[in-house]
């Protein structure tokens, strides 16, 4: 893993440290848990998209035509 | 009429061996607002991976609103204990790119909680569909303290040589 780099803000002074285990567990915990919110975004946004696929092909085996489809879906 | 300052506080190039994080501390507190200015390009052989912000060295109370969009989708949700300021280009993306940001602190000083605004784009100079993403995030410390210190992490890898970070102090008069 790469350093740490600190800019104090004051002086101006410059220090490169390596991370320290706290700083180290942090940001796995927070890494984690941004990837399972993404996820869940993702398999939320997928299930939406489906279920709106499957909709549209039952109204088509219902005989709609695709023009009648998109009117109904825009 | 009221005057009002823009300077820069600090500003931090990344070198050759890279960041896991940056840090600015000892913010000086005699501003109204912060904006952080941000040009990064990540380790990860992927199209990218988060730039994750924190406050004072705390990592907790942290949460933010997303909403983002590439060439064939747009989406939002919600990071229940994380800021993230959305995904900066990694390896994997063509070579020199860069992804920017800009994060708008107002009254960084008060003891309400905190609140951030960021807009980011992972820029890839391509015009292939889903080269780049773009995000708007709604962040929210929720914290009473003053912001004396922001560090922004490397989601799991490091922060890449060239990588620019200029932290401003705005002042209402």
């Amino acid at each position: 893993m790469a350093d740490v780099i600190e800019v104090n803000c004051t002086t101006n002074e410059v220090t490169i440290r390596p991370q320290t285990a706290e700083e180290i567990a942090a940001a796995e915990a927070a890494a984690a848990q941004a990837a399972a919110d993404k996820a869940a975004a993702d398999a939320a946004e997928k299930a939406k998209a489906d279920a709106k696929a499957a909709a549209i092909a039952k109204l088509a085996a219902l005989g709609l035509t695709a023009d009648e489809v998109a009117a109904l879906t825009a | 009429m009221a005057t009002s300052t823009y300077n820069l506080i600090a500003s931090q190039v990344v070198g050759s061996g890279g960041a896991s994080a940056i840090t600015f501390s000892s913010i000086p507190q005699t501003y109204t607002d912060l904006l952080l200015k941000i040009s990064a390009r990540m380790a990860p052989n992927t199209t990218g991976e988060y730039i994750q912000m924190s406050f004072n060295g705390v990592t907790t109370n942290l949460s933010s609103k997303i909403l983002y969009g590439y060439t064939t989708n747009a989406s939002s949700y919600n990071e229940s204990s994380v800021l993230a300021l959305g995904i900066f280009p990694g390896v994997g993306t063509t070579s020199n790119t860069f992804g920017t940001s800009e994060t708008y602190i107002p009254n960084y000083t008060s003891s309400n909680y905190k609140s951030v605004s960021t807009d980011e784009v992972s820029e890839n100079n391509s015009s292939s569909t889903n080269a780049a993403y773009q995000y708007l995030i709604a962040g929210l410390w929720s914290s009473t303290a003053a912001i004396t210190s922001i560090t922004l992490s490397a989601q799991t890898t490091s922060i890449l040589q060239y990588s620019t970070f200029y932290l401003y102090g705005i002042k209402n008069s």
